[in-house]
């Protein structure tokens, strides 16, 4: 989904602010509800990648205005309600509203592939190769950020084969998969003209990608 | 917000408490567990661990190659592993080169080198600019990389880790691992600052 978690290359949210001798937790709610969560999440069987969406379905306004701990806590709520666990009777009795989950956007997943899938998939492109980020605008979990989208970059890394989290967030299958670090200028996604260098590496999985070589002969010879 | 709470608690420490009551009872979580996990992230991992595999990287060039080879077992053999950390890659700071390290969606951190990651990690700010305009990111910390200098950002959009070896600071040579470990900075390992030297530091010092 195209939510408000996916910030990268966004203005307006100031200078960055470093806080000297910074504690690990700021406050004790803060202290529990982090190994709350993760107990939690193993209890239910929550992957990551489902963790991690179920952050991004919080209503935006409510994701901008609340710590990196208080969207622990709705994320909590929403899985536990998803996942049977807790109802929203219950939740109104011991917090005073429905919780969460109440408010969040229901996950809209792709439909569920089969297992036929090979645990070791071939990777599809190399190191060196040109790729172009595919423009993919699922409605459910991705990790294909927004500004990558139909860039084109460089592979210049093979990570080796990872579950797709596209899918793995909805438990629409795992999908192994390649994913690779695909280096893109600076340029290319900002359109800025600058002399000095900069690149951004993201780690795509295959299927956000396709070739972007050139047609007509191959150039180099390098293999 | 009113001026006098009675020890009442509102907001999210109320929450917390509710959530924990109601999933104490369900037998999903029990007090004793979460206080040792708690514990391990206050006490147990933190920088100091990737402090002391940067420490080694620069006194022993076998380390430095294993870790930047697979970081991942470059951090067990040294007894750190656990979760967010299952695939570590280290990033090498060079004359040439200078990593910095972001994850735009979350947080993601590797949290078996670094611990859990500070606040300004988590921040918009720093998630937003890190990618569009990281020398302005790394001016905000007061660090100004020259020009010929090349950035490389890494984005954790899957499950890599990253930890940056920062470059070895002159005025070390004659120092030990453990000293060399406590220069080295959170910052530093994330790609916001550079390690200062000792010489530089005390230099500093004198005229203040």
């Amino acid at each position: 989904m195209n939510g408000i978690h996916d910030i990268g290359g966004m203005d307006g949210f100031g200078p960055v602010i470093r806080e000297e001798n910074e504690p690990v937790f700021h406050a004790d709610w803060e202290r529990r509800i982090y190994p709350l969560s993760l107990l939690t999440l193993r209890q239910l069987g929550v992957s990551a990648d489902e963790f991690r969406h179920s952050i991004e379905r919080m209503p935006p306004a409510r994701y901008l205005t609340s710590s990196y701990y208080e969207r622990w806590i709705a994320a909590v709520e929403t899985l536990l309600l998803e996942h049977g666990v807790v109802t929203r009777e219950e939740f109104r009795a011991a917090l005073g509203d429905e919780g969460a989950g109440a408010i969040a956007k229901p996950a809209e997943g792709p439909p569920a592939t089969s297992g036929a899938r090979s645990k070791a998939p071939r990777a599809r492109f190399k190191r060196g190769d040109r790729v172009r980020a595919r423009n993919l605008n699922p409605p459910g979990h991705t990790r294909l950020p927004r500004y990558a989208r139909g860039k084109a970059g460089v592979v210049v890394r093979d990570w080796g084969v990872f579950v797709f989290p596209d899918t793995n967030a909805h438990q629409a299958g795992a999908r192994p998969q390649h994913c690779y670090a695909v280096e893109f200028d600076a340029r290319e996604l900002w359109g800025k003209p600058t002399s000095a260098k900069e690149r951004v590496s993201v780690d795509l999985w295959e299927d956000y990608l396709e070739s972007a070589a050139t047609t007509g002969p191959k150039k180099g010879g390098k293999r | 917000m009113s001026r006098n709470h009675d020890a009442v608690e509102s907001g999210p420490a109320a929450r917390v408490r509710a959530l924990e009551e109601l999933l104490a009872r369900k037998g999903l979580v029990d007090s004793d567990s979460i206080d040792k996990l708690a514990d391990t992230y206050e006490r147990k991992v933190g920088p100091r661990n990737g402090a002391r595999m940067v420490a080694r990287a620069w006194t022993d060039a076998a380390y430095k190659k294993r870790l930047l080879a697979d970081a991942t077992a470059a951090a067990t053999e040294m007894g750190f592993s656990g979760p967010e950390g299952g695939h570590l890659v280290a990033v090498e700071n060079t004359d040439r080169v200078h990593n910095l390290i972001v994850c735009t969606l979350c947080s993601c951190y590797p949290w078996t080198v670094l611990g859990l990651p500070p606040v300004w990690y988590k921040s918009f700010a720093y998630r937003s600019h890190a990618v569009s305009d990281p020398r302005g990111v790394m001016r905000d910390f007061g660090l100004t990389l020259p020009d010929n200098v090349e950035v490389r950002v890494w984005d954790s959009s899957a499950e890599i880790r990253y930890l940056v070896l920062p470059k070895r600071p002159r005025g070390t040579d004659g120092l030990s691992e453990g000293e060399l470990a406590d220069l080295v900075t959170r910052d530093a390992m994330v790609g916001v600052a550079e390690v200062a030297s000792p010489l530089r530091t005390g230099s500093r010092r004198s005229q203040a």
